[in-house]
């Protein structure tokens, strides 16, 4: 089974945080791989907050041609850090020759296009450099997108943070939002991609659980947006569905619970706004989840929210301190980065609300 | 000793012959009475007797005339083994048996000179059925738990009705922040996934078309299932078309368009919308030919309804002036649309065939957003009346049909805008909850049955056979017939309560099928819950193979 984790604080938090978050819930997962998104960046990003900083892992020539191609296509390097590994015999990792955090200005004729244009060249760039690099494993492309660095890999937690040097708290490599997973894919092939959390467009999302109508999901996905490729994993079904329900449609978020798990048709009649939500359920019928799961995702504004499914059969608990908060799905996680806290104010969400936390760390729940 | 005849007919060219046993009938008649057929009768038969009255045997004979049930010769009353000179004797002494030797097929095409028409079903062959080639396979356990049949809830609900694209909705985000619809979308009705078949009023009896109508109210109003009935070409009675219950009914309309002059009428006095309208193209027992009902069966009341005198009444087989699709669309559609002020959704009804995925794309990518289901009916089904050709040979599986126009519609990322309903065989082992689920996991939204309800009323047709005389009007179980003497052998009540029942266990079933693998609403389209133990049919239908 998966454990996910979420931190939002007011301070720049570094990795270390995220894995210590992770650890102890280490019996609830395999212990097979380690992934993180981290938003509100920090540290060597802080000044580059604006332009997109492209999180790669690949070999010297996958590096090479992505370079080139993003070279081609206008974008200038700004700035480039390749994390200090530490490759010690007997660590369980599966590492790559080159992990690479580079942040690029746009190209030359774009600097007066629109915020949309900008990103969909963005989109655009990430899935042609992903194709490109695809053969031979040459690379994975994680993430393109201003504000925002992604790391994923195959292998111990412990043993990738200590590869990483993520144990030791800096100010270099910061966030102020970090989703962070311990788990590889164990329904589907183990591969990079298949990990999450999901990054597309600002939007992150990670799961614990199933999603039984995945192939639902899929085969409607496909033709929605050509950002949704991969499906690796069932969890990036919620990604996209998220992507399509703030972003394409514009709906609220509150809007993207009545799609996933959209209330039983008995309900819905009670409701004054019933008419809305048969419209919904009818059109986004194939995008409803089933399975038991927890999904922790993140906006663009980096709102951090969560949902359940809708029998509420995976855990989630959320504790907060004045400058923190965090989700977890075993309370032992938050112990550990909150020692402090009053787990009296502890939030046990329900199988009906979205539980949201904005910048300034308001805590609101919506209930469906 | 008689002259020989080779051409007479004699039982043993019939697909029938009755088993008669004069030592333990008592000559009490029933059988003979009961026979709608008129397939038996009483006649009297010279036997001879040997016997000796004497101590040393001094044989004499005598003869004597004896009353017996013979089988008639006839190729006009001949048995359809239906069995109820069976189920009437008290006495076990008559039964009909089956005639592998029967030249019926030939001789009854010599004797007319025409087409053979009859009832039922396909009768060719007897082959095991896709469906049953198919298990649902992917069970919930570990990680991602089943659901529990009797605690969970389940939302077993399918649409009728056009849905719209997601961006296609009409929403807007108010100020609160919330989504409101302004403007009025096409009509969706969320159904019970099974509805029940369009069967005319005509085509069966009044008291059968009664008694589903009354099942259907029933599941409705107390068993908190919202069954549809279809009521087929030809008419409504005008005290329901004015009743509170007409929310349950989804009427149609075919070629013949009867009926609709009464309910035309009608619509001024309705309380009700009707729950849709349902325009027959095709059929799948019969594609290709219009309906048919026998002048036999055109009783008055049926002519009052239909507004027809008593004559074979054939529904030609096209729609008059409908030369393609997009006029159908154009102005079928628009027409009940508009008559019941876009309140009303409107669905197709076709046979399946190899062109369904033509059709079914025409009408998807239709920009009015006006065709509200796609009723799929394949080979299987059943008819009231039809040439035995197209019965057996014409028309096509359904299964593969309804994969094909689901990933038909995945391709286009259209699934679920036109609500597809799959009928023809469904329920033929008599487990329809099985058939409907597997096919709602290759694509269905629902589907639909009719002959199934029938044999919940007693119908003893089948597929090798027997019966399948409901083109004749003389249906022995009252079903299928308007001749008064017959329609009073069914009694109303218990079939409607045996639909009802049916419905109640079908509903715990389609549960019980939901919650091994962990779906509280319908998995349309789920085919990776599937898997066949045929290769063939794992190919074509593009689900796991297994064995
Ligand atoms: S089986 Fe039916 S048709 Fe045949 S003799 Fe008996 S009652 Fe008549
Ligand atoms: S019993 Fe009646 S309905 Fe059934 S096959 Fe015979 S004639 Fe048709």
């Amino acid at each position: 089974m998966c454990r996910i984790g979420a931190i939002k604080s007011r301070n720049f938090v570094h990795p270390s945080q995220a894995l210590l978050l992770m650890q102890s819930q280490q019996k609830g997962h395999d212990n097979s791989g380690f992934a993180m998104v981290m938003h509100d960046l920090g540290g060597i990003f802080a000044h580059h907050k604006h332009l997109p900083t492209l999180s790669m892992a690949c070999t010297d020539e996958g590096l090479k041609l992505a370079e080139d191609m993003l070279h081609a296509a206008g974008f200038q390097r700004v700035l480039q850090w390749v994390p200090e590994t530490n490759p010690q015999p007997g660590l369980d990792i599966n590492a790559m020759p080159n992990y690479v955090f580079e942040t690029f200005d746009y190209p030359k004729y774009f600097k007066s296009a629109t915020q949309q244009e900008k990103e969909n060249l963005l989109l655009d760039m990430r899935l042609k450099l992903r194709a490109a690099l695809e053969k031979d494993e040459q690379g994975f492309v994680y993430s393109f997108w201003p504000d925002v660095a992604t790391l994923k890999e195959i292998g111990d937690p412990r043993d990738i943070g200590t590869y990483f040097n993520l144990h030791e708290p800096d100010g270099k490599f910061t966030a102020r939002v970090i989703t962070a997973q311990c788990r590889q894919n164990t329904n589907y092939d183990i591969v990079r991609y298949a990990a999450h959390p999901f990054f597309l467009q600002g939007y992150t999302a990670l799961a614990n659980g199933e999603n039984t109508f995945y192939l639902k999901n899929v085969e409607f996905q496909r033709k929605l947006h050509p950002g949704y490729i991969g499906f690796e994993s069932d969890s990036q079904c919620f990604l996209y569905t998220l992507h399509y329900v703030h972003r394409e449609l514009g709906w609220p978020l509150s809007y993207y619970k009545h799609v996933i798990t959209p209330l039983p048709f008995e309900e819905l009649e009670q409701r004054d706004d019933r008419e809305t939500l048969l419209a919904i359920r009818q059109s986004l019928a194939h995008l409803e989840i089933n399975g038991p799961n927890t999904i922790i995702g993140v906006l663009p504004d980096s709102t951090l929210f969560t949902c359940c499914d809708a029998k509420k059969l995976r855990p989630i608990v959320i504790g907060r301190t004045e400058d923190t908060v965090v989700f977890s799905s075993e309370v032992c996680g938050i112990n550990e980065v909150l020692p402090d806290r009053d787990w009296e104010c502890d939030i046990y969400p329900n199988e009906r609300e979205i539980v949201t936390v904005g910048n300034e760390l308001e805590v609101q729940r919506w209930k469906q | 000793m008689e002259t020989m005849n080779v051409q007479s007919v004699t039982p043993n060219d019939m697909p029938w012959k009755i088993r008669y046993d004069a030592s333990r009938c008592t000559l009490c008649g029933s059988c003979v009475a009961a026979c709608s057929f008129r397939a038996i009768e009483c006649k009297v038969e010279r036997r001879r007797m040997v016997f000796s009255e004497t101590e040393l045997p001094e044989p004499k004979q005598r003869f004597s005339a004896v009353p017996v049930i013979r089988q008639v010769k006839s190729i006009k009353h001949y048995c359809r083994g239906c069995g109820i000179c069976e189920k009437v004797c008290p006495n076990e002494a008559i039964r009909p048996e089956r005639n592998i030797d029967t030249r019926h097929p030939v001789l009854i095409r010599c004797l007319h000179g025409e087409a053979i028409k009859r009832g039922g079903r396909k009768n060719l062959e007897a082959v095991m059925r896709t469906l049953d080639k198919i298990r649902v396979a992917r069970i919930s356990q570990m990680t991602d738990p089943s659901l529990d049949a009797q605690r969970h809830s389940f939302d077993l609900l399918a649409p009728f009705g056009r849905i719209l694209p997601p961006k296609k909705l009409p929403m807007g985000v108010t100020p609160e922040g919330l989504l409101e619809v302004n403007r009025q979308t096409p009509p969706v009705r969320w159904v019970y996934p099974v509805i029940i078949g369009d069967m005319s009023i005509g085509a069966l009896s009044w008291r059968m078309w009664e008694a589903v109508a009354m099942a259907t109210a029933y599941l409705n109003e107390e068993c908190g299932l919202p069954v549809r009935m279809c009521s087929g070409e030809g008419g409504v009675p005008v005290r329901l078309l004015k009743s509170k219950y007409l929310k349950y009914m989804i009427l149609q309309i075919a070629s013949g368009h009867f009926g609709w002059n009464r309910i035309a009428k009608a619509m001024p006095h309705m309380i009700e919308d009707p729950a849709g309208i349902l325009i027959k193209i095709g059929q799948g027992a019969k594609p290709g030919d219009g309906g048919l009902l026998m002048a036999a069966k055109v009783a008055e009341h049926i002519q009052a309804i239909r507004g027809v005198p008593k004559a074979d009444l054939l529904s030609p087989p096209n729609h008059q002036g409908l030369y393609s699709i997009e006029e159908s669309v154009q102005k079928m559609f628009l027409s009940f649309n508009a008559a019941f002020k876009f309140r009303v959704p409107v669905a197709i009804k076709v046979a399946a065939s190899a062109t369904s995925v033509s059709v079914f794309n025409n009408l998807v990518r239709d920009p009015y957003n006006i065709v509200g289901g796609f009723f799929l009916d394949g080979i299987d089904g059943g008819t009231g009346a039809a040439h035995e050709v197209s019965l057996d040979h014409t028309g096509h599986p359904i299964v593969s049909k309804l994969r094909d126009c689901y990933l038909a519609a995945v391709a286009q990322g259209r699934q679920g805008q036109i609500p597809l309903w799959a009928a023809g065989g469904l329920g033929k082992t008599g487990d329809l909850a099985a058939d409907a689920f597997k096919m709602i996991c290759l694509g269905a939204n629902g589907v639909f049955t009719g002959k199934l309800i029938l044999q919940m009323a007693g119908c003893v047709g089948n597929e090798m056979g027997r019966c399948n005389a409901c083109n004749t009007g003389m249906c022995p179980v009252g079903i299928t017939t308007q001749e008064p003497a017959l329609v009073h052998r069914l009694d109303v009540e218990r079939v409607a309560q045996n639909i009802v029942n049916y419905f109640l266990a079908m509903d715990q079933e389609l549960k019980k099928l939901m919650a091994p693998i962990g779906n509280s609403s319908l998995p349309v389209g789920r085919a990776d819950a599937l898997a066949a133990i045929d290769r063939g049919v794992a190919e074509k239908l593009q689900i796991q193979y297994v064995c």
